[in-house]
C-alpha cells in the first residue's frame, strides 16, 4: 500500500474566472483553498461552472486574466496539464481503446520513463487495489462500465499524482453500481491520503465523499462548508433547495415569530422583518394534535415511501408544506393536523436579490 | 512533489498544445496554398488576360460557339443525372429490400466499375457501341445494319451513365437501409396502397440522397474529360473545348476562363446540393 | 402473384443494368487474351497481347505505382496531422481550411491541371519530372485522406483521449503518436486505399501534366485506345483490372466493416 500512497499537495485558486471565446461567462472569479489530503466536492446543477473550475485546476483551461492556480504555493497557472502531475478521472473515462487494461494503467509510468519491472509491479498493485485482477490483458471494449471506471481510477492514481481530479466519475453507471463504487472510492481516497477534487451533480455522492462541499450555481460559489454545515445551515435559498428537500416559507416576522396563515411559528432570533424567507426541512416537522397546536393545517396528500411517509399539508404556510411522518402513523387527506417545529429547525435565509 | 519535472523535455512553448496543433496544420496549409490556391488564382487571372480582358469571362456566355457548347454540356449532364437517378433508384431499392441467392454477386457486379477512370469507361463504351462493338455486331446479325454510336454524344451519354450508376446505386442503397420501416408500416396501417406508400413516404424520405447523388452525377458529367477524350475529339462538350483551346489553339486565356467557368458551375451545383441535403457532396474523378 | 411479377420485373431490370456494366468489362478481358477479336474466341487464346503490353508499357505501370505510393506517403504525412489539428481546433478557420482543401473534389481535374501548368509550367526541371504529376495527385487525393481520418475522429472522442493522455503527463507529440494515430487507424487505412486507388486511375489531371517521359498507366491506356489494335488495348485494360480490383474489394470490405460496427 505504501507504494501508491502519495502525499497530497495543497491547492489554491485565486480570482479564477472563465469567459469563453464566444463571450459566455462559465465561471465568475472565485478564490478557494484546498488543504493537503482533503477531499473537496464541487457540487451543482449542470452549467454551474463546476467542471470549468476543475478543468482550470487540471490545466485544461486557462483562467481569465488575473486568475492564478497554485499547487503547494507554487504558481502553475501557465503550466499545461501534462506537467502538473495531476491524476484525472474523466466522466467518459478516456481509456485508450488501442491499449490493454495494463497498458492503460502503465501509460503514465511509461511516459515518466519508469523501468519496466517497476512499472509492472506498480500496475499489478493498482490492479489488486482496484479489484480488477484478471482483466490485465483485456481490451477496453471488453470491459463493463464498472470495470472501466476502476481502470480509469487505477490509471490516474498510478502516476502518484499530488492531486486527483474526478469529473463526475460515477455518472455513467447505473444506480446500484454507483452506490457500491462510491463506497469503494471513498475508502481508496482515504487510504491514499491524496488531495482529491471531485465534481458531481449528485448531492448524496457529495455528502458521502466530501470533507468539504463547494455548492455552485450560475458560475458562482454559493457556499463552502462541511456536509453538515451545508445541510443544516444553508446560506441562501439556492443552497437550501439544491441540498435535500426544503420548505421555503415567505412570511412577515413579528417579535421572533413567523406569521403564517395556519398560526405562528417562533424562531431563535427576535428580530422583526416585513418579508422574511425561512427554511424548514420536512424531517424537522412533527405532526401533533390539531387542537391546541400553534400551527395547523389540512392534509393535502400522503405518499408512502417505506421508511417514512411524505405528508403534504395545506393552509399552514403560504405554500404547501412537506412533512416527513413515521411510516406507522395513520393519516389521510382531509385530516386536520397540528405542526410542531422547534425554533432551532427554522433557518432564516437572506431575502432574494 | 515536483511539478514541471518533465520540463527537461524542452522549452514549455515548444511543446505547448496550441503550438503542436499549429505545427500539425502547417504542412497542409503550405501544400494547399502553393499547389492549389496559388495556381487557381493564377488561372483566374489568366482568364482575364486575353485580348478582351475581363470580358473574356463573358465570352463563355456571349460567343455562340462557347454558349452552344455550354448548353450542350449542361443538357448532357442533366440527362445523365435524370436517367442515372431513375436506374439507380429502381436497382438500389430492389437490392436493399430483397434477399435472394446471388444478391451479393449482383451488388458486386454493379459496384465494381467504381474504380474505373473515365478513359477505361470510354473504352467500355467502344467495346459496346464502337466499330467492333457488341451492339453493332448484334444489330448487324439481326437487322443487317451496324449500329455504331460510341463516338457520338449518345456514346458519351452512355459512358457517363456507366460512370455514375454504380456510385448512385451505393448512395441509394445506404439511404434505403437507413429508412425507418416503421413509417411505411404506419402508412400501410392507415390504408395506403403499396404505390401510395412509395410515393408518399419512401421517395420523399430518399430526397436528400437523390439531391446529393444527383448533384455528384451532374457535376461529374459536366467536368469529365477522360471518357470524352477516349471516345472522340469532335463531341462538343466543355472539357473537350477547354482541352482543344489549350493544347491545339494555345489559347491560354480562353481555356483558363472556360475552366474557371466550369469550376464555378460544378462547385456551385455541389454547394447547392449540400445546403439542401446537409451532407458532404463531392464530384468523382 | 402481383408481388412476384413486380419482383421479377425489378430483378430483370437490375440484371440488365448489371449486364450493361459487366458485359463490356468481360468483353475486354476476353479480347485481351484472344488471338483475333474480330474472328472471336475460337481463333485461339493467347497471352501475346499481354506480353506485348508488358514490353511496351511496363514503365507506365511502374511509374503509376511510384506515384501512387509517393502520393500516399505525402497525404499520410501531411493529411493525418492536419486532420487531427482541424478536428482539435474546430472553429471557423478550421472549417474554412477544410472547405478549401475539399474544393479539388468539386472542381474538374482539367481546371486544376491547367492552373498548375500556368503557374509552374515554366519551371523546366520540375515540369519534366514525375513530381509534377505527384503534386496534382496530392492536391486531388488529399481531401479523401483528411476527411476519412476526420470521420473517425468524429466517432471516437479524440479530445477526451488527448486530455486523458495529457493528464498522465504525455507531451503533445507523444499523445499524437501513442493515442491519436493508433485510434485513427481505420480512417487512415480507408483513406489510404482511396488515395492509392484514385492515384492509380487518375487521368484528367495526369493527361495535362504528363510528358512523353512521365507516362502513367491511365495515360498509357488512353494511348493504346487511340493507337493500338483492340486486343492490345484490351490486354492493357486487363492488367489495369488486375491491379485495381483487389483495392476495390478491400475498400468494399472496409465499408461493410465500418457499417457493421
Amino acid at each position: 500500500m505504501s507504494d501508491v500512497t502519495a502525499h497530497g499537495a495543497s491547492v489554491r485558486i485565486e480570482h479564477c474566472g472563465k469567459t469563453f471565446s464566444d463571450g459566455t461567462r462559465a465561471l465568475e472569479p472565485a478564490t478557494l483553498d484546498i488543504a493537503r489530503g482533503e477531499t473537496l466536492v464541487l457540487l451543482g446543477p449542470s452549467g454551474c461552472g463546476k467542471t470549468t473550475m476543475l478543468r482550470i485546476i487540471a490545466g485544461l483551461e486557462l483562467p481569465d486574466e488575473g486568475g492564478k492556480v497554485l499547487f503547494d504555493g507554487k504558481d502553475v497557472t501557465s503550466m499545461p496539464i501534462e506537467r502538473r502531475n495531476v491524476g484525472m478521472v474523466f466522466q467518459s473515462y478516456a481509456l485508450f481503446p488501442n491499449m490493454s487494461v495494463a497498458e492503460n494503467i502503465g501509460y503514465g509510468l511509461k511516459i515518466r520513463g519508469l523501468p519496466k519491472n517497476e512499472r509492472i509491479a506498480r500496475v499489478a498493485e493498482l490492479i489488486r487495489l482496484t479489484n480488477i485482477t484478471g482483466l490485465e490483458s483485456r481490451r477496453i471494449d471488453q470491459l463493463s462500465g464498472g470495470q472501466r471506471q476502476r481502470v480509469a481510477l487505477a490509471r490516474a492514481v498510478a502516476i502518484r499524482p499530488g492531486i486527483l481530479l474526478l469529473d463526475e466519475p460515477l455518472t455513467a453507471l447505473d444506480a446500484a453500481l454507483r452506490d457500491r463504487l462510491r463506497g469503494e472510492l471513498n475508502r481508496l481516497l482515504r487510504a491514499l491520503g491524496i488531495t482529491a477534487i471531485y465534481v458531481t451533480h449528485d448531492q448524496s455522492e457529495a455528502m458521502e465523499l466530501g470533507d468539504r462541499i463547494v455548492v455552485m450555481g450560475k458560475g458562482r460559489i454559493a457556499q463552502i462548508g462541511t456536509p453538515r454545515e451545508i445541510y443544516f445551515t444553508p446560506r441562501n435559498r439556492f443552497v437550501a433547495e439544491f441540498i435535500g428537500a426544503a420548505n421555503i416559507i415567505e412570511a412577515c416576522l413579528e417579535n421572533g415569530q413567523l406569521v403564517l396563515p395556519g398560526g405562528r411559528q417562533p424562531i431563535t432570533s427576535r428580530i422583526n422583518l416585513a418579508a422574511a424567507v425561512a427554511m424548514v426541512r420536512p424531517e424537522s416537522i412533527r405532526l401533533v394534535e390539531a387542537a391546541g397546536a400553534a400551527l395547523s393545517g389540512v392534509v393535502d396528500s400522503v405518499t408512502f415511501n417505506g421508511e417514512k411517509q411524505r405528508v403534504v399539508v395545506s393552509g399552514a404556510s403560504d405554500k404547501l408544506l412537506a412533512v416527513d411522518a413515521p411510516n406507522q402513523v395513520q393519516i389521510k387527506p382531509g385530516d386536520r393536523v397540528g405542526l410542531s417545529i422547534s425554533p432551532e429547525a427554522v433557518r432564516l435565509l437572506p431575502p432574494e436579490d | 512533489m515536483q511539478y514541471g519535472a518533465s520540463s527537461r523535455r524542452g522549452a514549455p512553448w515548444l511543446m505547448s498544445h496550441k503550438f503542436f496543433v499549429r505545427l500539425c496544420l502547417l504542412p497542409l496549409v503550405v501544400v494547399t496554398a502553393a499547389f492549389f490556391l496559388l495556381p487557381m488564382a493564377r488561372l483566374a487571372v489568366t482568364g482575364a488576360e486575353g485580348p478582351q480582358g475581363l470580358a473574356g469571362y463573358l465570352a463563355i456566355l456571349v460567343e455562340p460557339r462557347y454558349r452552344a457548347t455550354l448548353i450542350n454540356t449542361v443538357l448532357l449532364a442533366a440527362a445523365t443525372t435524370l436517367v442515372t437517378l431513375i436506374v439507380a433508384t429502381i436497382a438500389g431499392m430492389f437490392l436493399q429490400r430483397h434477399r435472394f441467392p446471388g444478391r451479393a454477386v449482383l451488388i458486386a457486379m454493379l459496384t465494381f466499375p467504381l474504380a474505373f477512370p473515365g478513359v477505361v469507361v470510354g473504352f467500355m463504351i467502344i467495346l459496346l457501341a464502337g466499330r467492333q462493338g457488341l451492339i453493332g455486331d448484334l444489330s448487324n446479325r439481326l437487322a443487317g445494319q451496324k449500329f455504331v454510336f460510341a463516338y457520338s454524344i449518345y456514346g458519351l451519354f452512355l459512358g457517363y451513365l456507366y460512370f455514375s450508376v454504380p456510385r448512385v446505386i451505393l448512395t441509394i442503397m445506404a439511404a434505403v437501409q437507413k429508412l425507418d420501416t416503421g413509417l411505411e408500416d404506419a402508412a400501410r396501417s392507415l390504408g395506403a396502397s403499396p404505390w401510395a406508400v412509395q410515393r408518399d413516404v419512401v421517395l420523399p424520405a430518399l430526397a436528400p440522397a437523390f439531391v446529393a447523388s444527383g448533384a455528384i452525377a451532374f457535376a461529374t458529367a459536366m467536368g469529365a474529360f477522360g471518357t470524352a477524350f477516349t471516345l472522340a475529339t469532335n463531341i462538343d462538350v466543355l472539357p473537350m473545348l477547354i482541352y482543344t483551346e489549350f493544347t491545339l489553339a494555345a489559347n491560354f486565356s480562353t481555356s483558363a476562363a472556360l475552366s474557371v467557368g466550369l469550376g464555378v458551375i460544378t462547385w456551385f451545383i455541389l454547394a447547392l446540393a449540400r445546403s439542401f441535403s446537409g451532407s458532404a457532396v463531392a464530384a468523382a474523378g | 402473384m402481383r408481388d412476384r411479377l413486380i419482383f421479377a420485373g425489378q430483378l430483370l431490370f437490375t440484371l440488365i443494368v448489371a449486364a450493361f456494366l459487366v458485359v463490356p468489362a468481360a468483353l475486354s478481358i476476353v479480347a485481351g487474351v484472344t488471338m483475333s477479336y474480330f474472328r472471336g474466341i475460337s481463333s485461339g487464346v493467347t497471352l501475346q497481347w499481354v506480353a506485348q503490353v508488358w514490353n511496351l508499357y511496363a514503365g507506365t505501370i511502374a511509374l503509376s505505382f511510384l506515384i501512387a505510393l509517393a502520393t500516399l506517403a505525402v497525404t499520410l504525412l501531411v493529411g493525418v496531422p492536419a486532420a487531427y489539428a482541424l478536428h482539435r481546433r474546430g472553429g471557423r478557420l478550421s472549417r474554412i481550411i477544410e472547405e478549401v482543401i475539399t474544393l479539388p473534389l468539386a472542381i474538374p481535374g482539367l481546371a486544376i491541371a491547367l492552373a498548375l501548368l500556368l503557374t509552374y509550367g515554366s519551371f523546366g526541371e520540375f515540369r519534366r519530372s514525375w513530381l509534377f504529376i505527384l503534386v496534382g495527385h496530392v492536391v486531388f487525393t488529399m481531401p479523401f485522406m483528411v476527411r476519412s481520418v476526420m470521420a473517425v475522429f468524429a466517432t471516437v472522442d479524440v479530445r477526451t483521449l488527448d486530455e486523458g493522455a495529457a493528464s498522465l503527463g504525455a507531451p503533445a507529440w507523444r499523445r499524437f503518436r501513442d493515442v491519436i494515430v493508433p485510434n485513427a487507424v481505420p480512417g487512415i487505412l480507408a483513406g489510404s486505399l482511396m488515395v492509392v486507388t484514385l492515384s492509380l486511375g487518375e487521368f484528367n489531371l495526369t493527361w495535362m501534366l504528363h510528358t512523353p517521359l512521365t507516362k502513367t498507366l491511365p495515360i498509357g491506356l488512353a494511348d493504346s485506345y487511340a493507337s493500338m489494335r483492340l486486343e492490345v488495348a484490351s490486354a492493357y485494360t486487363l492488367i489495369f483490372f488486375i491491379m485495381i480490383i483487389p483495392l476495390l474489394v478491400a475498400m468494399q470490405l472496409f465499408a461493410e466493416k465500418g457499417r457493421a460496427t
